[in-house]
């Protein structure tokens, strides 16, 4: 046994002190639980929401069912006679009308069981926009016209809740990673620049973030939003509000960039590289930027949620992507009166989705900002 | 020192001319302005003065002038404290807001208090007790509280109230309070409803403030005076609460005057209005919504204002509170 043992301890060592930098940060990373957590609920989340939504929603977008704001049907393990078996499947819903409000309504209907199966033939659809398909991951019996699965209920329209979600995770997820790329690029690039050139350069780049700066970020946004011409297409809506963000937030990073540019521009490797005849170009992007990568990428998956946020408040409240397009916050535009809170209260659950993708790139960040560091720290 | 607080003031105040300029283009940015919205509004209720009213109202503003004549009365007036009209309340901007702002004030002291009164000592409680089970909690929920988006928080709130307990949170006052004059008891009943929405809005401010504290108190807990203090013979307590504490705190007051004094002009307007307060934020957000420009744009305007004069404010102050900081 002790035999077996020593060997392996050496070669850990071994391995350990050989490691570069970026496979000592994935060991780093690994060990945070919490961190490996988000980063898997971040990758789900773009898989299921921005590549495969098709598949995975039992319903097509621009499906609307009979049932109007129908509850979420509960989902139990029982066939159709109402013995237990391992496939899931769904009650049927009943109409109701209440007397007193004068409104339609559904109770389960226990005697109606459909059972759920799983790779159904469905809804025809086009993955990735151009590949004719019609899988989805799981649905009613298609040879059941009156069998119906609504998990997470209906809304107004009788659209099914859990789709619209996935839908709707598309264009808020995306925003959130196209505006954060955007910011990136805009960024990284003027804050290389003023921390390199220095002097008048420096000044008018400073000038520039303070002042957009100034503005506090939400009432900024909102402001700009607000000047968005309502006539515009919803795709052009889109594309603004993300350059409106990237507007809003290059600041922040390109202060951070300038920094750590100016803490690197006066070392000697810099000095060498310099003296070997490196252009302006070569010296900023080649030799000084990839000096400030770890720390701006800690940053920047920060920021992450920060945009997703502000996109589901902005369409909330009508100021952002507005209802042929489906997001989180358009989803959300069906719940800001009481009313809807009242009677339909499923319609509020793109909110835990919400916070879940938020949470998880926190912890991703969180991760990052210790496994960045692996030379520092416990 | 004066020079600098001079020179800081020329600054603000040249910012506010740009704030002001840019405030100004964002909204006067959408095509189609909300008087000529008005105006068919007005015609197609029949209404024959509607004409005559409007055009008073373009002349007033001068509104078919050029774009810097029209920036140049807008601010002149401005500066006299004329914001202009609100046309969707038609009421001069002034009472619109003046109507809301105690609100609004009453609603950022009691959160800025509450913030501090939470995470001061639940920080300090993390930094003196760190890895212990009590810090390990208190670091996760803060956590968790960081990434929460107050209106969500507060959809989920008001959701929960409205299932769980059958009560409606909204609002401030409860409506036999809602147009009373000032007592006992519309005080009483101002307290019952403000310390949800207070509390809300506490959760980001608050799980920020706990991890800077804590992170301020660790580094002056390890520093050599610390230690002296301890070598002197006194009592934990009063090395923590009289000597580290004091110190650690003192870098918060920039958190107070750039995060929470900004918050009293449109503090929260996202929580608020999902609450249906009777604040500015809603109002604000209103405004943009319709293209009440003078009002959004006299909103916008103190906002950017309050939030200058609050990081110059703290900056004095940090110099004031540590002799270490010079100013030059």
């Amino acid at each position: 046994m002790a035999e077996q043992e020593i060997p392996e301890v050496k070669t850990a060592k071994k391995q350990q002190i050989s490691q570069n930098y970026w496979s000592l940060v994935w060991w780093k990373f690994k060990r945070n639980r919490l961190a490996v957590f988000g980063g898997i609920m971040i990758v789900i989340f773009y898989l299921v929401c921005g590549v495969f939504a098709e598949f995975f929603t039992p319903y097509v977008l621009q499906y609307q069912s009979n049932y109007l704001e129908a509850r979420p049907q509960p989902l139990v393990f029982k066939n159709r006679e109402g013995q237990f078996s391992l496939r899931p499947a769904v009650y049927g819903l009943e109409e109701q009308i209440d007397m007193v409000l004068r409104k339609r309504s559904y109770a389960v209907d226990r005697t109606k069981i459909y059972p759920l199966y799983f790779f159904v033939k469905g809804q025809p659809y086009r993955l990735f926009g151009f590949i004719p398909a019609d899988v989805h991951l799981f649905g009613t019996d298609p040879a059941d016209a009156e069998a119906h699965a609504f998990l997470l209920g209906t809304d107004r329209l009788g659209r099914d809740v859990l789709s619209r979600i996935i839908y709707g995770g598309r264009l808020s997820l995306l925003l959130g990673l196209i505006g954060q790329v955007l910011t990136f690029v805009v960024g990284t690039v003027m804050g290389v620049i003023s921390g390199y050139y220095g002097g008048a350069t420096d000044i008018v780049v400073q000038r520039m973030t303070e002042f957009v700066g100034a503005f506090p970020d939400i009432p900024l946004f909102m402001a700009l939003a607000a000047a968005i011409p309502v006539t515009w297409s919803p795709m052009l809506v889109y594309f603004m509000l993300t350059l409106i963000l990237v507007f809003i937030r290059w600041g922040g990073l390109a202060r951070q960039v300038r920094g750590l540019i100016l803490s690197l521009r006066e070392r000697e490797y810099v000095l060498a590289a310099r003296s070997a005849g490196a252009s302006d170009i070569r010296l900023m992007f080649r030799h000084l930027l990839p000096g400030t990568m770890s720390h701006v990428i800690v940053i920047a998956t920060l920021m992450i949620p920060g945009m997703i946020i502000s996109e589901t408040a902005l369409s909330w409240l009508g100021l952002g992507l507005r209802p042929p397009l489906t997001s989180w916050g358009v989803l959300l535009q069906e719940v800001s009166s009481v009313r809807s809170i009242r009677f339909a209260p499923w319609l509020l659950l793109p909110v835990p989705f919400v916070i879940l993708a938020v949470l998880s790139f926190n912890m991703l960040g969180d991760g990052l900002r210790d496994a960045l560091d692996p030379y520092g720290g416990r | 020192m004066l020079s600098y607080i001079l020179r800081r003031l020329g600054y603000v105040l040249i910012m506010l001319v740009l704030v002001s300029f840019v405030s100004f283009l964002i909204i006067e940015l959408p095509p189609g302005d909300f008087l000529t919205q008005k105006l068919q509004e007005l015609q197609a209720r029949g209404d024959r003065s509607a004409e005559m009213r409007i055009a008073e109202y373009r002349a007033r503003y001068g509104l078919d002038q050029p774009l810097l004549e029209r920036y140049w009365i807008w601010v002149s007036h401005f500066v006299r404290g004329d914001f202009g009209d609100s046309f969707a309340f038609e009421r001069p901007v002034t009472e619109v807001i003046g109507q809301r702002a105690g609100m609004s004030v009453i609603l950022a002291l009691s959160t800025i208090t509450l913030v501090w009164l939470l995470a001061i000592p639940i920080g300090v409680y993390s930094a003196t007790h760190q890895y212990s089970f009590g810090d390990q909690v208190f670091t996760t929920i803060s956590f968790i509280g960081l990434g929460m988006p107050g209106f969500l928080l507060a959809l989920l709130v008001l959701f929960f109230a409205m299932v769980f307990l059958g009560q409606e949170v909204g609002g401030l006052f409860s409506r036999q309070f809602q147009d009373a004059p000032w007592s006992f008891g519309k005080f009483v009943d101002l307290l019952k409803h403000l310390w949800i929405p207070a509390l809300i809005s506490a959760v980001t401010g608050t799980a920020s403030l706990i991890r800077i504290m804590r992170g301020n108190l660790l580094d002056t807990l390890g520093q050599p005076f610390v230690e002296a203090a301890r070598a002197r013979g006194l009592k934990e307590r009063t090395v923590v609460w009289k000597h580290a504490v004091r110190v650690a705190l003192t870098p918060l007051v920039v958190i107070l005057g750039t995060e929470a004094l900004p918050n009293i002009v449109a503090g929260d307007a996202l929580v608020s209005t999902v609450l249906n307060l009777p604040t500015v934020g809603p109002l604000y957000v209103r405004a943009l919504q319709v293209q009440d420009m003078y009002l959004a744009g006299t909103v916008l305007v103190f906002i950017v204002g309050v939030t200058m004069i609050g990081s110059l404010l703290a900056d004095l102050t940090l110099a004031a509170l540590d002799p270490r900081i010079r100013l030059e």
